[in-house]
């Protein structure tokens, strides 16, 4: 079959520092991130023609929203060809779809793209009178209408709905849910960046502080300050570039079959996601059986448990199962699962960590977590909830 | 207790006022009968852009729960209920709402609701408590 994703390739990836706090200027993490991905590619400012990003700037957004395009491509005085940003993507890796695009269709041989956040420090500028609301007292709408006044403020709250609908209808235990969040402490442990590496025991998990039933405070992300960078490259570039060999793409799912909606879609699982995964699949002779690892968004535990069904790597209503013990899901198990810690454990990456994780697996370079024995294929995930995107990626 | 308060416009009014006489509303396509919310100026069944603006039972379904304990808004002091609710004519007409009148260790997927409202501002709130008389027990499985 050809394809698209055969054209475009990963040649760099850089990220900033990562952590709680770290009060930095959000456009410093982007650059970090930005040079470092070039340097990572051998590549200069000069030969980066294309810019892409999610969700660019967006006003109000607070620490959600670090960077955009415009700003990037003033700052490092950029010269793309082709830009892009924006909120409404298929998931935050929707950027990366944008940019093979770019690259497939002849715009562009090497566009930047990039990841910010900065929440955690965001938040602290906030307690300490430095940001201040602007406004307050406004009255919603854009879709928060229908669910702040309720004190629904939260995706734990929306997330957490349907979690418990799904553990209603098939039995899904906490314990069963919390091997996502075991097992991704147990991987951050081994990942220099990670903001939580201590060990968690399943006690630990089922006795945090609960945040919105039957969600608990280690079911959830950890807003972090952060930019994570890649270049998406034309294939024919590769050879030139500075490992001579990249991380190819086999397939991408973008497709959204669902309401757009977080309680007028179906509730038995989170939306979003069916649409991608089933995409996916249609595009590869690949089989879940093919797959060495996966890199599954985890803004929430039941986020990840939804992309392992949808993905078909167990069937409807059988995850609980298929996580029970947490060896299946291990580096060293049939299905390794997020092996950085993913957001529950490295940080709030948003997306752009899940791709970063598979590159680095799928190049061997992962030092002390490296996933034994070569894998040669990863899925990387973002979204759910509101439309996601998976990718299918492959060693060099 | 004060409350983030929705905006209201010429599409949304008669929703969020329609509690004033104690009744819910939704617009319903009169072309195909679907039921529309939220409320979109063409029907996402049969694309007609007919409708009106009717009265409904006030009666739902639990559909999906969540005891809520972290604070988010000041002026809500957690723990409080939020629901994903089904209304009776129509499954996939659904509300995110507040859960009221009910003890957390009663609160069961599937259990019948009856609408009530709560007045801030301008705004009618619609929240649900459990139904006074349960007529039926539905499964949830819709």
């Amino acid at each position: 079959m050809e394809k698209f994703e055969h054209s475009a390739a990963v040649t760099g990836m850089g990220m900033s520092e990562v952590g709680r706090r770290l009060m930095r200027d959000p456009m410093a993490l982007t650059v970090d991130a930005s040079l470092a991905a070039m340097a990572d590619a051998g590549l200069t400012r000069e030969d980066i023609d294309g810019v892409c990003t999610y969700p660019g700037m967006v006003p109000g957004a607070g620490g959600f929203s670090g960077a955009g395009a415009h700003d990037l491509m003033d700052t490092l005085r950029l010269k793309p060809n082709w830009h892009n940003s924006g909120l409404e993507q298929a998931g935050q890796l929707g950027s990366i779809v944008a940019a093979m695009m770019a690259v497939a269709t002849g715009l562009c041989r090497h566009v930047l793209c990039f990841r910010t956040v900065w929440e955690a420090t965001y938040v602290q500028l906030q307690r300490t009178g430095q940001i201040r609301h602007s406004g307050g007292g406004g009255r919603l709408s854009g879709g928060m209408e229908w669910r702040i006044p309720y004190g629904a403020a939260s995706a734990a709250n929306w997330i957490g709905m349907y979690c418990s609908r799904y553990m209603h209808d098939y039995g899904l235990t906490k314990e069963q849910l919390g091997q996502i969040a075991i097992n991704g402490r147990k991987n951050a442990a081994l990942t220099p960046y990670a903001v939580y590496k201590d060990p968690m025991t399943m006690e630990d998990y089922l006795n945090a502080r609960m945040v919105s039933t039957p969600l608990s405070l280690f079911d959830c992300d950890v807003p972090c300050d952060a930019s994570v960078a890649f270049i998406i490259s034309h294939k024919d570039t590769v050879k030139d570039c500075r490992r001579g060999r990249a991380v190819g793409f086999e397939a991408v799912g973008t497709a959204n079959t669902e309401r757009v909606s977080w309680d007028q879609g179906d509730l038995r699982y989170l939306t979003g996601i069916e649409g991608a995964a089933d995409m996916l699949w249609s595009r590869t002779d690949l089989q879940t059986q093919d797959i060495d690892m996966v890199q599954l968004y985890d803004g929430f535990s039941f986020n990840a448990l939804c992309w392992l069904e949808k993905l078909g790597f167990c069937g409807v209503g059988e995850a609980g199962a298929f996580l029970e013990g947490g060896q299946r899901i291990a580096r060293d198990g049939e299905l390794p699962m997020n092996t950085n810690g993913g957001q529950l454990s490295a940080g709030r990456l948003h997306g752009y960590g899940f791709l970063h994780e598979a590159c680095v697996q799928l190049l061997g370079e992962a030092g002390d977590r490296q996933v034994p024995n070569s894998p040669q294929t990863a899925i990387a995930s973002s979204g759910g909830g509101v439309p996601g995107s998976a990718l299918l990626l492959t060693a060099p | 207790m004060k409350r983030p308060l929705p905006m209201l416009t010429d599409s949304n009014r008669f929703f969020w006022t329609s509690g004033a006489d104690g009744k819910l509303r939704f617009v319903r396509c009169t072309a195909c009968q679907n039921y529309i919310h939220p409320p979109v100026p063409v029907c996402n069944n049969c694309l007609s852009m007919e409708q009106e603006v009717v009265a409904v039972s006030g009666r739902a379904t639990l559909a999906a729960v969540t005891v809520n304990h972290q604070m988010w808004i000041p002026s809500m002091e957690p723990p409080y209920v939020v629901g994903i609710v089904e209304i009776e004519e129509q499954g996939s007409v659904r509300l995110t709402t507040n859960i009221v009148r009910c003890d957390e260790s009663d609160l069961s997927i599937g259990m019948s609701l009856e609408v009530e409202f709560e007045e801030y501002e301008d705004v009618f709130l619609p929240v649900f408590r459990p139904l006074a008389t349960a007529i039926d027990s539905p499964s949830g499985e819709r």
